[in-house]
């Protein structure tokens, strides 16, 4: 069936824009036809034929079907850029929502809404309205679509125009797709609004139980993702849901079965029977199971996803280890995953045969597979108290294969079963200084020379093992030298020989001297010290007995594992992380504001996967249960053994000195900066406003000359100096802070938060963005009043002066957290009284130039809706500071 | 919880965009182009990228096919699985439009594949992936006709994979029974894993819209049923059903009963993991000679009944990389050396039950060796066979009804058989 399409890619000589231009006006049919593909086949490979815009818009009032989707297709594209223009078009969509043809009206509705021209949304409601109506449920099903698009790009006139009755009118339409599309729509708009648009009631429920029987795959999906967000009312309701839900396990596709398990779970937690809940576990683990014949991207998602439950439901799949034995031709990612549950199933039972896969894994090719494999052989070990004789010896005769990277995996494993079994296995130390030559891993260097300290006692070389490694201690990392630190002063301490005793006096020499990591120095310091004044003491602290560490293959926060679990199948079960770490905006419309959980760390190279970032687990995925928390380093910290401090509360000083914090929304995409993208906000610091910028060049020349300009603004924001921006080489960003001053360059008219601000440089044009002003930088930090000043001013002011306003979303959980986070953006408390069953809380402010401000906020604490109510002699602001106040009490 | 890609990507094997859909105006086609020929370059030739990528607030989710790759982009927290298994569905609904999906395919049919981008896919919400159906109204040019199309009714309908109005001569049904045999042997001989993916696979030339109702050695629905089962009946472990069959239908009262697509399609699939005899079981002993040679004697035996034969049976020797003058006999079949795949491949057409046979190999091996080498990829021996007329689960078609309203008779042909999936010994 294949055709040549191909010949219209090649290109004719230097005039091609104006020969197309002629043949798109071509009185001939067939030409126009062949004109338009071209003009396609050009937009394909990335070429700009947007200077066609009227010609090709021309050739749309056609009977032609393949043309007519041409045409819109190329008006999705190209309207953006000619808005003016794409009114051209509105007719002809306008008159083709209104065809006898239902495949040309729905096309009509389905292009308008991905035209994301304003001029264009203005006309798209008549059509919706009509289609939304239509007899043919195509029509219908394309329509219901439509409304999420346009909502997205321009929520109120949805919600002014009525779309949003008539989309939940559809839900009991009588066609199974076009409830599934009605589901989606609705579910997307409720995601992106505060209010309460779409709720599942028992009514809707038993509809869309039964649409799941009739409807696609794909509608089967939608609808039991967004019944998986329904609380059952009671056991019995969650029993009938699950029941009407688990002839789904059966479905071919995996999507509608893991949305199928994802609902399952959810009401499972509602199930008391413990025989229905042991029933559906028997009835889960052959579907799952069955995921992983699946094609390996699928397996993989299951897989992550199956991590999860495991976790919450470890019966499911216990008996079925061995379905996550590692084929042979199984790609890299999924052998990886297959390991995380392996270790999870793990069971006195099983260990036998699961250590001979992982020693089977160890002498594999793919160095980081193997490094897996030992090393889930060592958080066995740690898990499975009888099994750790037996990890151990095979530990071993890896160790004898002499593979370096499995020798040092191995000896990083052993340092940590040193830790979970004190004083066991030490027998095999003698087998493991063999290797010390050939460890050249700081980490494994460090785990041997904590070995080699905490049992110098046992080895009678010990000294001259250390001293091995003296010599080369100054190009040595960090992490090796603070290891080789303690260990030589728990070797003084336990043998106050004379060989160690120099060691001590060079290492001590060494760690303050010529060093400049200040851990490093303090930690030397702090031992000096202890070591001079008393012997004895240095000996309670260094040679205390640290606390046992435990296995943590369980290892997801409880609350984060509920929430993972509620999103069984979507990214976040596969990032195992909450939406909101990697989801960048919920809705298009409003202003950008990607609040990026790695503004730095991902350089356009460095494309991490979130899912094997932080969350793959290095050594120090041993924590300790005890409360203190020292020694929950990957190597066991000594510094914090000494003075009982959290290791991360020292900040490293390779650092970068300029202030860090929570990221900043972009306000200049690389998209359109060519390359220059610009994250900003306003922020307050030691009672002055700043500027703080992100500056980050992904274009491929150095960027230097920056210098910045505020457009006139209502509080008369402008730059206190000029901006200072080294230069940026590609692929670098910097943060900087510019002071700001207020009352500058103050605008006239009506008070608004739009910040307009112009950027350029010496290699680019001058770059324009819009940001919002916050207003709670402004609030200053000598607004604390004394209740009687409170209650003077509040006198004092007229009424007229006091405005409130009701959040109706907003919940105030912690009354003592909002009162602090309030206080940290200089909103005081005041005071607080009882008012029938709710609480009020009164707060004070001052603004700029001393103008005070008096809050009363009205709520009951755990249950939305909070009423706001200032009183302040400057009450044209309050549409700001009740701006400000929602931010800071939803944040 | 909702969530929908941004956009679909065909790129081509360095990652350079062939041709894309926009859905939601939302990802930049530079910056994910830029993305993935860099992602690309880096994992070169091994796969060992996840298939869930992130990069500066956009989800990239993709499979590979022949030349080509298709990703999904994504902002929201979409559902992955069901956007995985689209993109699979997407290859299956090409492939039913050009034979190949290749780079060339696409290149030669850019205004179907717009057509087919626009129809499968709404606001990055997966609308419909029958590809049967959807060549009734996007036609490529042989095909197209002149008259303005409607969209067929199974677009929308509950059948949603089925066309009215067709019609055949002779109506007919022919279904195989396929079973895959996994099986995983461990170094010392034990078995450590094995199971059985059983497939029914359909053929239907079936006139009107006919109801079909199939019959299996069910144990539990014999016994619902009150039969007598007399050791005939077998357990399904998972069934997994194409969409066609009724599910509710089957929870309540284990009837399989479906109104099928017209063609070829997977009615079913099942999976048993009892303990499975090695249908054909290999050991291989392996003697390295003084790093100048290495011999390799290896005994292959058929462990099922005389009556069946396995046919095109395929043992896969893994050998080393740098063995050279291959000297090998056989008792039967003939074996030959594939240093592409650093392997002997002893292939034997027919091997009846119950029978033995031989190999013994010899290879020459570089007296030097790199002491600093990596460690060889230690692969398990391979084995494919067929065996027809045989299930290892014992399933039995008792019967295939099919009514339509016509009356006509229809003749079900049914064939069995079974062979190799995933079966490793790793013995060497």
């Amino acid at each position: 069936m294949s055709r040549n399409d191909s010949k219209y890619f090649s290109t004719t000589k230097k005039g091609e824009i104006p020969e197309l231009k002629e043949e798109l006006n071509s009185q001939y049919k067939d030409k126009r036809k062949d004109a338009v593909k071209k003009v396609i086949a050009a937009m394909t490979v990335g070429k700009d034929v947007s200077s066609l815009f009227t010609d090709v818009v021309n050739c749309m009032q056609t009977e032609n079907l393949e043309l007519k989707k041409l045409v819109y297709l190329y008006l999705i594209n190209y309207a953006k850029s000619q808005p003016d223009l794409a009114i051209l078009a509105v007719n002809t969509f306008v008159k083709d929502s209104q065809d006898p043809n239902p495949l040309i009206r729905a096309l009509a509705v389905r292009t308008m809404g991905c035209i994301r021209v304003d001029k264009i949304t203005e006309y798209l409601c008549d059509p919706l309205q009509r289609c939304l109506k239509d007899d043919d449920p195509y029509v219908r099903k394309t329509a219901a679509i439509c409304v999420a698009k346009l909502y997205d790009i321009n929520a109120e006139l949805v919600e002014d125009r009525g779309f949003l009755e008539s989309l939940k009118d559809l839900i009991s339409d009588n066609n199974p797709m076009v409830v599934a599309n009605a589901v989606a729509a609705l579910a997307e708009i409720q995601d992106n609004s505060s209010r309460p648009i779409f709720e599942i009631t028992t009514h809707t429920l038993s509809k869309l139980l039964t649409a799941l029987n009739e409807c696609t795959e794909w509608g089967q999906v939608f609808i039991l993702d967004a019944l998986s967000r329904y609380k059952a009312a009671d056991a019995r309701e969650a029993e009938n849901i699950v029941e009407r839900v688990t002839p789904r396990l059966q479905h071919a596709n995996c999507a509608v079965v893991l949305s199928a398990v994802k609902m399952i779970l959810q009401q499972m937690e509602l199930i008391t029977s413990t025989d229905v809940v042991r029933n559906l576990c028997k009835k889960m683990a052959p579907p799952l199971v069955t995921l992983l014949s699946a094609e390996p991207e699928i397996q993989y998602v299951a897989l992550r996803n199956i991590n999860l439950i495991v976790q919450r439901r470890p019966t499911i799949l216990a008996h079925e280890i061995k379905v996550f034995f590692c084929k042979y031709n199984d790609p890299i990612y999924v052998k990886m995953e297959k390991l995380e549950i392996m270790i999870k199933l793990a069971s006195d039972r099983n260990i036998d045969q699961v250590l001979l896969e992982f020693k089977e894994y160890a002498t594999e090719v793919d160095v980081d597979f193997v490094r897996k494999a030992v090393r889930a052989i060592g958080r066995c070990a740690i898990k499975l108290e009888r099994a750790a004789e037996r990890c151990i010896s095979v530990l071993l005769e890896l160790i004898k294969i002499k593979v370096n990277y499995v020798v040092q995996e191995a000896i990083i494993v052993i340092k940590d079963i040193f830790r979970r079994y004190p004083n066991t296995y030490e027998s095999i130390i003698a087998t493991l200084c063999e290797s010390l030559d050939t460890l050249d891993e700081p980490e494994a260097k460090a785990s041997m020379i904590w070995i080699i300290g905490e049992y110098a006692e046992r080895i009678d070389n010990a000294d001259e093992l250390l001293e091995s490694f003296l010599e080369s201690f100054p190009e040595e990392p960090a992490l090796v030298q603070l290891q080789l630190l303690t260990a030589t002063v728990k070797l003084f301490l336990k043998k106050p020989t004379e060989g160690p005793q120099q060691m001590i006096q060079v290492v001590l020499n060494n760690a303050t001297m010529e060093t400049d990591n200040p851990d490093l120095r303090d930690r030397a310091y702090i031992y000096w010290r202890l070591l001079s004044t008393d012997p004895e003491a240095a000996k309670d602290v260094v040679l205390a007995e640290k606390p046992v560490i435990t296995d943590d293959s369980n290892n997801l926060d409880p609350s984060l594992l509920d929430e993972l679990l509620v999103n069984i199948a979507t990214l976040s079960s596969v990032y195992h992380k909450p939406p909101e770490a990697f989801v960048t905006r919920t809705h298009s419309s409003a202003q950008k504001t990607e609040d990026d959980e790695y503004p730095d760390g991902i350089e356009s190279e460095s494309s991490v996967n979130p899912a094997n970032g932080p969350g793959s687990p290095p050594t120090s995925s041993y924590t300790i249960p005890a409360s203190p928390p020292p020694a929950a380093a990957p190597v066991p910290d000594l510094l914090g053994d000494l003075i009982g401090m959290d290791n991360n509360s020292i900040v490293p000083l390779d650092q970068p000195a300029t202030p860090s914090g929570p990221p900043l929304p972009i306000v200049l995409p690389a998209s359109t900066g060519q390359g220059l993208q610009v994250s900003a906000q306003l922020t307050r610091r030691d009672g002055q406003v700043f500027y703080s910028m992100l500056f980050e060049n992904n274009s491929q020349v150095p960027l230097d000359g920056f210098m910045i300009q505020f457009n006139k603004n209502t509080f008369g924001l402008a730059a206190a100096g000029p901006l200072q921006v080294p230069q940026l080489q590609p692929g670098t960003s910097t943060r900087i802070l510019l002071p700001m001053v207020m009352f500058q360059n103050m605008s006239q008219g009506p008070p608004s938060s739009v910040l307009q601000v112009a950027l350029k440089n010496n290699q680019q044009p001058v770059w324009y963005f819009n940001d919002k002003i916050l207003f709670h930088v402004f609030f200053t930090e000598d607004g604390r009043m004394e209740r009687a000043t409170f209650l003077e001013t509040w006198r004092s002011l007229p009424d007229s002066n006091e405005v409130s306003k009701d959040f109706p979303a907003i919940v105030i959980g912690g009354v003592d957290a909002t009162v602090e986070r309030l206080a940290a953006s200089n909103i005081f408390f005041i005071a607080k009284r009882k008012n029938a069953n709710q609480d009020v809380f009164y707060f004070s402010a001052k603004l700029p130039r001393g103008i005070p401000l008096l809050v009363e906020l009205t709520t009951a604490v755990g249950n939305p809706g909070v009423k706001c109510a200032i009183k302040t002699p400057s009450p044209e602001m309050s549409t700001f500071i009740f701006e400000a106040i929602e931010t800071l009490l939803r944040s | 919880m909702s969530g929908a890609a941004s956009a679909l990507f065909l790129l081509d094997i360095k990652g350079r965009i062939l041709v894309w859909r926009d859905y939601r105006g939302d990802v930049s086609a530079i910056e994910a182009e830029r993305f993935f020929t860099k992602l690309i370059d880096k994992q070169a030739d091994e796969q060992s990228q996840d298939p869930v990528v992130y990069d500066n607030g956009v989800t990239y989710m993709f499979i590979q096919h022949s030349n080509i790759y298709l990703v999904v982009a994504a902002r929201q927290n979409c559902n992955a699985a069901s956007l995985l298994f689209f993109l699979h569905r997407l290859v299956d609904v090409f492939k039913h439009y050009f034979e190949e999906l290749e780079e060339e395919s696409l290149r030669d049919n850019f205004v179907v594949v717009y057509e087919l981008l626009d129809e499968i896919m709404d606001f990055g919400y997966p609308q419909y992936t029958e590809a049967k159906i959807l060549s009734e109204f996007i036609k490529t040019d042989a095909y197209r006709m002149e008259v303005t199309q409607r969209p067929p009714m199974a677009v929308t309908n509950a059948v949603s994979w089925r066309s009215e109005g067709i019609s055949y001569k002779k109506n007919e049904v022919f279904l195989d029974v396929v079973e895959s045999v996994n099986i995983l042997v461990n170094s010392n001989g034990q078995l450590v894993r094995s199971d059985v993916v059983g497939a029914l696979k359909m053929r239907t030339f079936l006139s009107g819209m006919p109801e079909c109702k199939l019959g299996l050695n069910d144990r539990v629905l014999l016994e619902a049923q009150g039969r007598t089962t007399k050791g005939k009946a077998i357990d399904l472990e998972d069934i997994k059903f194409h969409q066609c069959v009724r599910l509710a239908r089957f929870e309540n009262d284990r009837t399989i009963s479906f109104i099928p697509p017209d063609g070829s399609f997977d009615l079913m699939t099942y999976r048993l993991s009892t303990q499975v005899k090695p249908l054909v079981w290999v050991e291989a002993n392996v003697e390295k000679h003084s790093k100048s040679r290495i011999e390799i004697m290896v005994k292959a035996r058929s462990q099922f009944k005389e009556r069946s034969t396995a046919t095109n049976v395929e043992i896969e020797l893994p050998v080393p990389v740098d063995a050279t003058n291959p000297n090998v006999r056989t008792s039967m079949g003939s074996a030959s050396y594939a240093p592409e795949k650093d392997a002997l491949i002893w292939k034997i057409r027919s091997f009846p039950g119950g029978k033995e046979y031989m190999l013994r190999a010899e290879f020459r091996l570089p007296s030097i060796t790199d002491e600093e080498a990596a460690p060889e990829r230690k692969a398990p021996i391979r084995v494919k066979f067929e065996i027809p007329y045989f299930t290892v689960s014992g399933i039995q078609v008792r019967y295939l009804k099919i009514i339509e309203k016509s009356g006509y008779q229809a003749l079900p042909w049914v064939r069995y058989i079974t062979m190799a999936g995933e079966y490793e010994l790793r013995l060497i």
